[in-house]
């Protein structure tokens, strides 16, 4: 998918984390800040990369504020911005196929 | 991932608790609280630019959460939104146990929802015919619809009142005896039983109210309700020392399916327990106190 324009899903509430991606043309930039760093920084790393990957995301800069949200919920705000970016995050999502 | 056994249409439902399904951090402890029903909401709960980012949030919760016992049933937007097709499609890609149609008037909109399902399931590669429905019934049509709606599909396990929106069109408050939602209450149940499946009562929403709250839960089960609908953990465990049987009515259960069993095995039909007349018209009633029973941890026998 290509990132059209700027999106953002997620709050910063607790156990949640607040997503945004924006148009960029070199590769994925992605900027972490988390209150569980030193724990869990490269697993949450690998989780954007992974989610990005499996949505066929080239390029984008991505910024994820984590409120030390478990894995799914990452995933979720990652896909959702991504969707939304594009205009399709309403409706004919691939439940199961680049989402899972 | 964590697959989901097929869903029992007739199950225990005693409580079923609503829980805002854009919160993961809250489902994921759902089950701990001994809820037996968890009611996952894309509905009022999810703010009207939220409810695609809400859908992302449900899919993962419904894949990676470990739910054990505790079902799971995901109350969709209303027919007149643009959301509910999209909420059918991911309630069924992630395999939730049922649907809870909002608003639902007529057995038009339960079989509206039943073809899209069924759609769905075909698309995801799920059993056609897994996934359950049950209504809320939220207005005075929806009321006078009951029977209908009731027997509308045999995907529909139960039907609930929804206190909120049928007092607004009621123009009536919530009352301490409650005399505003009685016949309401006595229609739905009537229609509910008369088809053969569960109901269930709205919520109580002053939390603060416990002496409220427990006199309204004794008046459901004394009306015949199956369950009610909770918005608290704290409300859990007060409707199901409620809904208990008593230790006496557990013996009684159990001396009378096992009389049952023994005398039909020796092909006699009626019969005497304690005293009293027992015939094949009680043994569902007692089976179902005894499964009650054994919920409630108070029976650990092989009857049921």
């Amino acid at each position: 998918m290509i990132i059209e324009k700027s999106a953002v899903a997620g709050t910063l509430e607790s156990s949640d984390a607040q997503v945004t991606v924006e148009p960029a043309e070199n590769g994925i930039e992605l900027e972490i800040s988390s209150s569980v760093m030193n724990q869990y920084g490269r697993q949450i790393k690998a989780t954007v990369l992974e989610t990005l990957d499996r949505l066929d995301v080239k390029n984008g800069r991505v910024t994820v504020v984590d409120k030390g949200a478990l894995d799914c919920t990452l995933k979720a705000r990652v896909e959702c911005a991504v969707f939304r970016s594009c205009g399709q995050s309403d409706k004919n999502i691939p439940w199961g196929g680049a989402i899972k | 991932m964590i697959p989901r056994p097929k869903p029992e249409r007739f199950r225990l439902r005693r409580t079923m608790m609503f829980m805002n399904a854009q919160k993961p951090g809250l489902i994921k402890d759902a089950y701990i609280y001994g809820v037996d029903s968890i009611m996952l909401d894309l509905e009022d709960a999810v703010a009207e630019n939220q409810k695609d980012a809400a859908r992302f949030s449900l899919y993962h919760a419904l894949k990676t959460i470990d739910y054990g016992d505790t079902e799971v049933i995901v109350r969709i937007n209303g027919l007149d939104t643009p959301h509910w097709q999209e909420d059918i499609r991911v309630c069924v890609a992630g395999g939730a146990d049922g649907i809870r149609i909002a608003k639902c008037e007529s057995a038009q909109d339960v079989l509206t929802v039943e073809k899209a399902v069924e759609a769905a399931e075909k698309e995801f590669g799920v059993e056609v015919g897994r996934t359950l429905l049950m209504a809320a019934l939220e207005s005075p049509k929806g009321i006078l619809n009951a029977y209908e709606i009731c027997a509308a599909s045999p995907r529909m396990f139960g039907v609930a009142i929804s206190g909120g929106d049928f007092r607004k069109c009621m123009q009536t408050k919530p009352t301490a005896s409650g005399i505003d939602m009685v016949t309401a209450r006595g229609m739905m149940l009537i229609a509910a039983r008369a088809v053969g499946i569960q109901c269930f009562d709205t919520v109580f929403t002053d939390l603060d109210d416990m002496e409220g709250f427990i006199n309204e839960t004794k008046q459901n089960k004394e009306m015949g309700f199956d369950g009610k609908s909770l918005i608290n953990p704290k409300q859990i465990r007060p409707v199901h020392e409620i809904f208990a049987p008593t230790e006496k009515e557990v013996m009684q259960a159990e001396l009378m399916v096992r009389a049952f069993r023994e005398a039909a095995a020796q092909g006699i039909g009626v019969f005497t327990v304690n005293g009293k007349m027992v015939d094949v018209a009680f043994i569902p009633g007692a089976e179902r106190t005894l499964k009650l029973a054994k919920a409630c941890g108070m029976y650990e026998g092989d009857l049921v």
